[in-house]
């Protein structure tokens, strides 16, 4: 069955017609010829396919593409609408990624990461859930633990909490 | 084409950090992989779903297709009854759709080509197909593992002997004898393996083009070329991305035979394949679990006189692959006498290829937990364990090492990690509710340069050198690597390098695996630089051109080639639970020149890495009642992750071996992976008493 919808991605309006089963993953890569979100596992187990909607961290696999008409997605392809954003310029001063494959997903995870750490979102690893949380003050182990549903098999972990640490000015 | 054997180079652009090429492009999410690629033709691919068994051994006994090809948007079915048929089948793991025979569950039996990939997996799932289970057996045991293959891979020799192993054993004051098992693990690229195929007519010729997640395009077509009836030059293969490998993409899977097979039925319109990451764990290859019956027999000095490993592994019936699990035992540590042997079950199971490392991740971790255990029992501190066996030639051949600076590496890493300050006693350290411990192993890898490179150098009217050669960059590095070795050979800036790879219609290239990829293609680019000075002079006009292949002396019957490291890792085990944490580890090497700071920290780091994803975590789980693994996807085969990876730190001896490639520099994309597991496991039984002679290490283990 087909229903029509309205995505608006990196900026840009469109009206596709998309199959109920399909996911916003591959109405993405497959509908609107968008292959910067990666398909790592389809299962929402790696998250590669990590894109901002309405600004949040979402995982576009795990996303049936009819649930989300008429919402703004930010691939990685256009988080900066002039030269790279500037987590992704910390990416490559830290070369943290390898074969790029899980990058656009990391890179994507981590600027939806420090706006949760903004509003004052707690994660599993917060000692004092009362405290205000602020970007400033993220701790390795903060970033290490937000960052943990995007997987890197080339194991550049290193170079991206280098990046992330930076970004946030922690 | 000219062959010569190229001259040492100068480093001036090799060794700076130059910024990866491809960066802007992989952080964009703008570089395109196998199955993003544009195709020619109008209309776009069909989606190509792969229906594979659910028997571990048998017949398919019939395919109903009926419910399949109602489906909307489901264009067709191929099974074994309609499939195009193949011209050569010796390859079991390629010769798929070919008869009615299932050798493994998990097989490909059926393809289902449909307009989307939601029709086409929708018709997989309405297929019904009719197996017929035969007895077989899915278990890798002691009892089983009998078979002796005729040569261990790559073509390394199956068993070795000198000296008297056994009377050296009787006669020694102290023996270790042990056995250390590894698991079975899945290579799992973040990219899952990918093929867009289409078949077209060029010149009057039948011509298949894909675009492949492959490490080696060229070995890509030599293995499907003649299995299709086909000449090399009618099969292109490109691979301008690919999303890791780490050994599973080193050579063509049976996926990449259902693309050529299903395109072949659609009148030219490219068909696309993707594997679910489910499938990967049947269809991309895995490292076999790995037995290692260790003996080590020395004085009361802990000099070695004896060193036995028998590595039993499994196979599978349909095509073999034996690990090399003991190669690393016969040149690592000095001994007068020593045996090594290797024998596989052959079971009913998917393929075993290639991961990260084969015969020295598994045989190393063996071997270093040995080694620590014959430290212990001697009682001598580990490092001064291994400077007592330090071999003065390669015990194999005899032949002396060009470097061997493993003890540089220890020194190193020793004063940068504190070792001095370790207690040699185990469980001596406790901090709050977490047992302390440090622990170190070796690492080596052999340095190989594959024959049969060729690389073109073109000069441009924009000023630029075109250098082409069908090299792949899996995330390595090459392709910035390249640039960099182009650049020194030609005496120009890497922006003037115009590099063009991953192509079969470009210059031969063998695989990016073995960590052979840049020794080899670097040295096929440095000789068809120096070709074209040779012939031009150092004046580079436009319009000048060269192709050669590098042909190495006699080095490799003069030398021995290796690279090495020492591993050293800190581990704390949680008192009540076992909970595993590696808050250190830190790799040291010697491995030649390093062309590229930034990326060969990169690719230390990701081995390191990955050893201690091996330590902790990975396990493919086979249900031996049914044959495959049930661990298959990303939530039940744990990788490190984010929060698993904690001090990791990498770091290399200042070196150049010109004797073993032009460049000085061997490779590196291996050793970072191997003896981190040992070191981790050797730590852990230092923070508590626990020795654990197996991988991965658990928490259960600590609990008793």
């Amino acid at each position: 069955m087909d229903t029509s919808i309205t995505l608006t991605v990196d900026g840009e309006r469109h009206g596709l017609t998309v199959d109920t089963r399909t996911t916003l993953l591959d109405a993405l890569r497959e509908r609107l010829g968008n292959t910067s979100p990666k398909k790592g596992c389809d299962h929402g187990q790696c998250g590669s396919c990590t894109v901002l909607v309405d600004g949040r961290r979402q995982l576009t696999c795990l996303a049936l593409a009819v649930s989300y008409d008429g919402a703004e997605l930010t691939t990685a392809a256009g988080l900066a609408p002039d030269g790279p954003h500037p987590m992704q310029q910390a990416f490559l001063r830290h070369d943290a990624y390898q074969c790029g494959y899980c990058t656009p997903g990391q890179v994507c995870s981590a600027v939806g990461m420090l706006d949760e750490a903004a509003r004052g979102q707690p994660s599993h690893v917060t000692e004092d859930l009362a405290a205000p949380t602020s970007v400033e003050d993220l701790t390795d182990a903060e970033i290490r633990e937000r960052m943990s549903g995007n997987l890197c098999r080339c194991g550049a972990y290193v170079g991206i909490l280098d990046a992330v640490r930076e970004v946030a000015g922690a | 084409m000219t062959e010569l054997h190229p001259e040492p180079l100068t480093a001036r652009v090799m060794g700076t950090p130059v910024d990866r090429v491809d960066g802007i492009e992989k952080v964009t999410g703008l570089a395109s992989y196998a199955a993003e690629q544009r195709v020619p033709t109008t209309t776009g691919p069909l989606w190509c779903w792969l229906a594979t068994s659910t028997v571990a051994r048998g017949r398919v006994v019939g395919v109903d297709r009926t419910a399949a090809l109602a489906h909307p948007g489901v264009a067709a079915v191929v099974d074994h009854e309609n499939a195009p048929r193949l011209a050569e089948t010796s390859n079991g793991e390629l010769a798929i759709l070919q008869d009615d025979r299932v050798h493994f569950r998990g097989q490909i039996v059926a393809l289902v080509l449909a307009e989307t990939p939601e029709a086409a997996r929708e018709g997989a799932r309405l297929l019904r197909i009719e197996q017929d289970e035969e007895p077989f057996d899915a278990e890798l045991r002691e009892d089983n593992a009998t078979y002796r293959p005729e040569k261990v891979n790559p073509a390394k020799e199956t068993d070795t002997e000198q000296g008297d192993v056994d009377a050296a054993i009787a006669a020694s004051d102290i023996v270790v004898e042990q056995t250390y098992r590894t698991a079975y693990e899945h290579n799992n690229p973040l990219e899952p393996h990918a093929t867009t195929a289409w078949w077209s007519e060029e010149d009057g010729r039948e011509t298949l083009t894909m675009y492949d997640a492959s490490q080696g395009v060229h070995g890509v077509v030599a293995a499907l070329a003649p299995m299709l009836g086909l000449e090399k030059d009618q099969v292109r293969v490109m691979a301008p991305y690919v999303g890791g490998g780490f050994g599973s993409k080193g050579e063509a899977h049976a996926h990449v035979m259902a693309a050529a097979l299903a395109a072949r039925t659609t009148a030219g319109r490219p068909v696309r394949v993707v594997m679910t990451r489910q499938q990967m764990f049947a269809l991309a290859g895995y490292r076999t679990a790995t037995i290692s019956h260790f003996r080590l027999a020395a004085g009361r000095d802990g000099r070695l006189t004896a060193i036995e490993h028998r590595a039993q592994e499994q196979t599978a019936r349909v095509k073999e692959f034996a690990e090399q699990t003991a190669s690393p035992t016969r040149m690592m540590y000095a001994a007068t006498n020593r045996r090594t042997s290797h024998r596989l079950a052959v079971l009913d199971v998917a393929v075993p290829s290639w991961m990260r490392a084969p015969g020295e991740m598994p045989g190393m971790f063996a071997h270093e937990v040995a080694m620590d255990e014959l430290a212990e029992t001697c009682g001598l501190d580990p490092i001064e364990l291994r400077r007592r066996n330090e071999p003065l030639s390669d015990p194999e051949t005899d032949l002396p090492f060009d470097t061997r600076r493993l003890l540089e590496c220890f020194d190193r890493g020793a004063a940068r990690f504190g070792w001095d300050a370790r207690p040699p006693e185990p469980r001596a350290t406790r901090d709050g509710e977490w047992w302390v411990g440090t622990g170190v192993a070796a690492a080596t890898y052999p340095a190989m340069r594959m024959p049969g490179n060729v690389a073109r150098v073109e000069t441009l009217e924009n000023g630029c050198v075109a250098v082409s050669i069908g090299a792949v960059d899996i995330g390595t590095g090459a392709r910035t690597v390249l640039t960099q070795i182009a650049a020194d050979a030609l005496g120009v800036g890497p922006d003037d390098i115009d590099l063009r790879i991953a192509d079969t219609a470009l210059p031969m290239a063998t695989v990016a695996g073995g960590s052979s990829g840049t020794s080899s293609w670097g040295s096929a680019i440095v000789a068809a630089a120096q070709e074209l000075k040779a012939a031009h002079g150092d004046v580079l006009t436009p319009g000048l051109r060269a192709e050669a292949s590098a042909v190495r002396g006699d080095e490799a019957e003069q030398f021995s080639f290796h690279s090495f490291g020492a591993v050293f890792a800190e581990v704390r085990v949680h008192r009540d639970t076992g909970e595993l944490r590696v808050p250190r580890l830190l790799g040291v090497y010697n491995v030649g020149r390093v062309i590229n700071p930034t990326t060969a920290r990169s690719q230390f780091l990701g081995g390191l890495v990955m050893g201690l994803s091996a330590a902790l975590f990975e396990e493919s789980v086979r249900d031996p009642r049914f044959g495959h693994v049930v661990t298959q996807d990303l939530a039940t085969y744990h990788v490190a992750s984010h929060a698993d990876v904690l001090g990791v730190e990498a770091e290399w001896l200042e070196d150049e071996t010109p004797l073993f490639t032009p460049m000085g520099s061997r490779g590196i994309g291996e050793i970072g992976i191997v003896g981190t597991s040992a070191a981790i496991v050797n730590a852990a039984h230092h923070a508590t008493g626990v020795r654990v002679r197996q991988i991965p290490m658990t928490a259960d283990m600590f609990c008793s």
